[in-house]
């Protein structure tokens, strides 16, 4: 064990942990966040996604000790149900999920491709998103709400 | 930034059900031992009436119904309405994600009058929810919405509420209407009277009346409407509390070790080689279950690995190369006939041709995207489990057995986990906490491992199937003979087989035994709760035609043997396969008998509701309306293009739907691309519509990836479908097809189940669609491109 600073949605931590523990833990069990979820934890799926420095990263396979002092932003500091951030709006007006265990990883990730790519073509899109699975397969809707988002953010 | 979270031994019922009564102003627990009751003076007419159709199903409520869960015939078993207005509504059926708990809170301010922000809908909880079995088989409409249950429960509310209102303002009944939580005279909207003001905190003290009048869908107001998701909010921000976020103080985390191979034995586990590791707390052994618990996650993942356990090998697995033809000669076997007219073989000797076609469809799992999780407090003789099961009352049950406590002191509270589609990990993850909370004496949580949530599920049933049909000299179908073969093992834990499922198993259950049964008895009551029966038989059992079609000729004959692997339902179990081959075959017919496919199929349907689904899928889609395969134009990309349909009456009655599939194949290589695909469903009366769009959608493409690349593999000794390279399941980003859905709405219809529907027929109406761009038939799921490629060179 040892002292890591981590700095997740503007606040900073300072955490007793294993220094190898993967990312993911440390957000879901030391401080209580539930954006980032267990999906594969081999960093295959996208559930557990997080931004770090405006990149979208695999928290399930990220040691926390590689993002100490770096900027952490999970889902819930993107926005919240009062002032959702663009692509969270985006989501709720095409109601893009059915059991939205995996939204955490698909805005996150569409989040930081749209910051990089703002216009986007709809394959662009697509082959952004192309790391990131859904079971329930609201994909229709999932990307629609991603094109809607990037309207939006370009205003 | 902690999860705030209740003392587990303090909490009665679920947070959200405590929250909700506090807030009503009294306690659930007071409400069901109190005597205050309304007295409503008005004949209850046909009091459990007609149950019997409804409840055969099996969905409405569940068959053998904890003695102890509030009984469905009370209508305060499913409704409270508190001294603030708020209506608190109790539901069996769970929202997995298909939009459930929206439309049931449709369905009671509906049937209420009162706005749908103001109920409040209590999910799964044994403590408080009455037992409806699991939430599965798309059986939660059917069993809510129709007359019984929870629908019955509001319409017969609203009725004692207008009694009640008559006699406190002095108006004969028949001229008041209840509005907005109101009881008001409809001359003069003056003379009034709430809900909280007649119920006064009381009980309704009544039968569920399944005569009641229900609201007529030209009245509706909410119900129809495509209401938003209220969990959608807290789903887009992070914030929902699934399964996996459930926290409780002390809460200690379990890994579990699965065996080295199907089959294997424990042999030895050396706790040394762990017991120094840092938050090591436990290593917990109970006949072949091992699992290992610890301070932290991380910790636990770590002993986990380094955990000395040594296995027995297991017994060597049938080749998966030659699967098929050891599942046709696999000994003993349990066959049923599901209809049999005694003519097959005769009718087929007349006919001016027979043609005959076999089809495969592999194992294949649910795959849920998060790994299941579940936490559990077990102490001295007390239980409560925080669990994504399907069936709290069912989990209730085994739960109790596996931990040798009574079930009355087991507490079993749904947290929506990650979708299920049918049996995932839910009820095993649940089982694997409990075991280790028990030995720990601590609260557990256990998420599992993508390895041990992929290579230990209940897979969905692999089959093969053997289709015979005549045709006479005009090109009709005068018999047709269906025969599947399918492996089973295990099956949902229900009431009393914990060892339905891997934990279970291991920790010392036997699955629910397989009984052999050779030659199958004549069916002697009509059943096509698996699609055995294709839609285009009279389906003719105990004297009376029961199908969907006209071929009067018809048998349809099953023959189950054991699995290697577990096995249970997934999304259209049994359904989507038969369905496959079904409408692959009835392709194959059509160009025997040089016919358009959708004009062929509306020939042998007599069933009207599948006409019109067959039709507006064609029109939506602009079929083109020709004999199939597409006469070839060479074409200087090499690239052949072609439209498919299928269709399902999904078990017969509950749900109907086609699909037009449009796609490209790439003749060179076999490469697969589905440009478009066209569903239309009719599942009765719509309660929500964009609900039942977003489940089509779903279905539509989640079928496409079943159909494209799913398909559980294994080697000599272990499924080596591990993870998702070794299982593929399309991602987000694949080229996706344009998605239509048509609803075609029957308000004069009893309401039907819809989450399963579409996705049965996916698999037909592609395969369909590459044999009219190709020529080639594609009989094997999944359409891999090398199977393609290999069928073209054929």
């Amino acid at each position: 064990m040892s002292l890591i600073s981590l700095k997740v949605n503007g606040q900073t931590h300072s955490l007793d942990v294993d220094p190898t523990t993967p990312l993911l833990y440390v957000l879901s069990d030391d401080l209580g966040l539930r954006g980032p979820k267990f999906g594969c934890g081999l960093g295959q799926c996208g559930s557990c996604t997080v931004l770090v420095k405006g990149q979208a990263v695999r928290s399930c396979i990220t040691a926390v000790e590689s993002v100490q002092g770096v900027e952490i932003i999970t889902l819930e500091g993107l926005g919240t149900a009062d002032k959702p951030h663009p692509i969270q709006k985006a989501f709720m007006e095409e109601q893009a999920a059915q059991c939205g265990y995996c939204l955490n990883g698909v805005i996150l990730t569409a989040k930081a491709f749209l910051d990089k790519n703002p216009k986007a073509t709809e394959k662009e899109i697509e082959d952004g998103m192309s790391r990131v699975l859904c079971r329930c397969f609201t994909h229709t809707r999932m990307l629609r709400a991603i094109g809607r988002a990037k309207q939006e953010m370009a205003r | 930034m902690k999860n705030p979270s209740l003392p587990v031994n303090e909490i009665p019922m679920s947070r959200g059900a405590a929250d909700a009564l506090a807030r009503a102003g009294f306690s659930r627990r007071t409400f069901i031992k109190g005597t205050g009751a309304l007295i409503v003076s008005f004949s209850m007419g046909g009091v459990l009436g007609k149950l019997a159709a409804q409840q055969a199903r099996g969905g409405a409520f569940g068959e053998n119904a904890a003695a102890d869960s509030p009984p469905a015939g009370e209508v305060d078993s499913w409704l409270a309405i508190g001294s603030d207005g708020t209506v608190t509504a109790y539901t069996g059926k769970e929202e997995l994600g298909q939009g459930m708990s929206t439309a049931q809170t449709q369905l009671v301010a509906e049937e209420l009058c009162v706005p749908f922000h103001r109920v409040n809908l209590i999910v799964a909880d044994t403590s408080i929810t009455p037992d409806q079995g699991v939430t599965s088989g798309s059986q939660s409409h059917p069993a809510n919405f129709n007359h019984n249950n929870l629908a019955g429960a509001c319409a017969t509310a609203r009725e004692a509420l207008l009694q009640l209102g008559s006699k406190r303002l002095n108006i004969p009944a028949d001229q008041l209407i209840a509005v907005d939580g109101e009881i008001r005279s409809k001359s003069d909207a003056s003379k009034k009277v709430d809900y909280a003001e007649l119920v006064a905190g009381k009980k309704f003290d009544l039968k569920v009346d399944t005569s009641a009048k229900r609201k007529p869908a030209s009245e509706w107001t909410v119900l129809g409407k495509p209401i938003g998701r209220p969990d959608m909010p807290a789903m887009a921000t992070g914030t929902f509390e699934y399964a996996h976020n459930v926290r409780v103080p002390g809460m200690l985390h379990g890994m579990v070790i699965r065996p080295s191979a199907v089959g294997a034995n424990l042999m030895n586990v050396d706790e040394s080689s762990v017991s120094g590791m840092p938050g090591f707390v436990k290593v917990v052994v109970k006949k072949n279950f091992v699992g290992v618990v610890a301070e932290k996650t991380w910790q636990a993942v770590q002993i986990a690995r380094a955990l000395n356990v040594t296995w027995s090998p297991g017994p060597e697995l049938p080749k998966q190369e030659t699967f098929y033809d050891y599942l046709r000669n696999q000994k003993p076997t349990r066959d049923t006939l599901l209809v049999n007219s005694n003519d097959v073989d005769q009718k087929l000797s007349e006919a001016a041709s027979v043609v005959k076609a076999t089809y495969h469809h592999p194992y294949q799992m649910h795959g849920s995207v998060g790994s299941s999780c579940a936490v559990a407090d077990v102490q001295g003789d007390k239980a409560t489990v925080w669990s994504p099961t399907q069936g709290v009352w069912h989990q209730r049950a085994t739960l109790a057995m596996l931990l040798g406590l009574k079930p009355e002191n087991v507490h079993v509270i749904f947290r929506r986990g990650s979708g299920c589609y049918g049996i995932n990990g839910a009820d095993t993850v649940t089982y694997d906490a409990a075991l280790l909370s028990q030995a720990a004496g601590k609260p557990v949580r256990v998420q599992l491992t993508r390895k041990d949530e992929m290579a230990w599920e209940n897979y969905g049933f692999a089959f093969t199937i053997d289709e015979r049909a005549g045709l006479d000299a005009k090109g009709n179908i005068i018999a047709w003979d269906h025969e599947g073969w399918s492996p089973v093992l295990g099956n949902r834990p229900v009431y009393s087989y914990p060892g339905n499922v891997i934990t279970g198993f291991l920790a010392g259950f036997q699955p629910e035994e397989f009984r052999p049964r050779s030659p199958a008895p004549e069916p002697a009551t009509f059943s096509n709760n698996s699609n055995a029966i294709c839609s285009y038989m009279v389906g003719h059992v105990a004297g009376a035609d029961h199908g969907a079609g006209t071929i009067k000729s018809e048998r349809a004959l099953l023959h189950n043997v054991v699995s290697p692997f577990w096995t249970g339902p997934l999304r259209s179990p049994q359904r989507l396969q038969n369905t496959f081959a079904h409408e692959s075959f009835m392709d194959e017919l059509a160009t025997r008998a040089k016919v358009d496919p959708v004009e062929f199929r509306l020939r042998h349907l007599s069933e009207q509701r599948m006409v019109d689904v067959v039709k507006a899928a064609a029109k939506a889609a602009n079929w083109d309306s020709r004999t199939s395969p597409k006469p070839r134009a060479t074409s200087a990309s090499g690239i052949a293009s072609g439209r498919g349909i299928s269709c399902v009456a999904y078990e017969g009655d509950n749900g109907f739907s086609a699909m037009v599939a449009e796609v490209e194949v790439e003749l060179a290589t076999g490469k697969l691309t589905v440009k478009r695909l066209v569903v239309s469903i009719d599942a009765g009366p719509i309660s929500n519509p964009d609900g039942l769009r977003n489940q089509s959608e779903g279905g539509a493409l989640q079928g496409m990836s079943r159909a494209l690349g799913e398909e559980v593999t294994w080697d000599d000794h272990n499924v080596t479908s591990i993870d998702w390279r070794t299982y593929h399941s399309l991602p987000l980003g694949f080229a996706v097809p344009k998605v239509e859905v048509v609803l075609l709405n029957r308000p004069d219809m009893p309401a039907t189940g819809a989450g399963e529907t579409a996705i049965t027929v996916v698999a037909g109406a592609i395969g369909n669609a590459i044999f009219d761009a190709t020529g080639a038939r594609i009989r094997q799921v999944p359409f891999t491109a090398e199977r393609i490629k290999a069928a073209l060179a054929g």
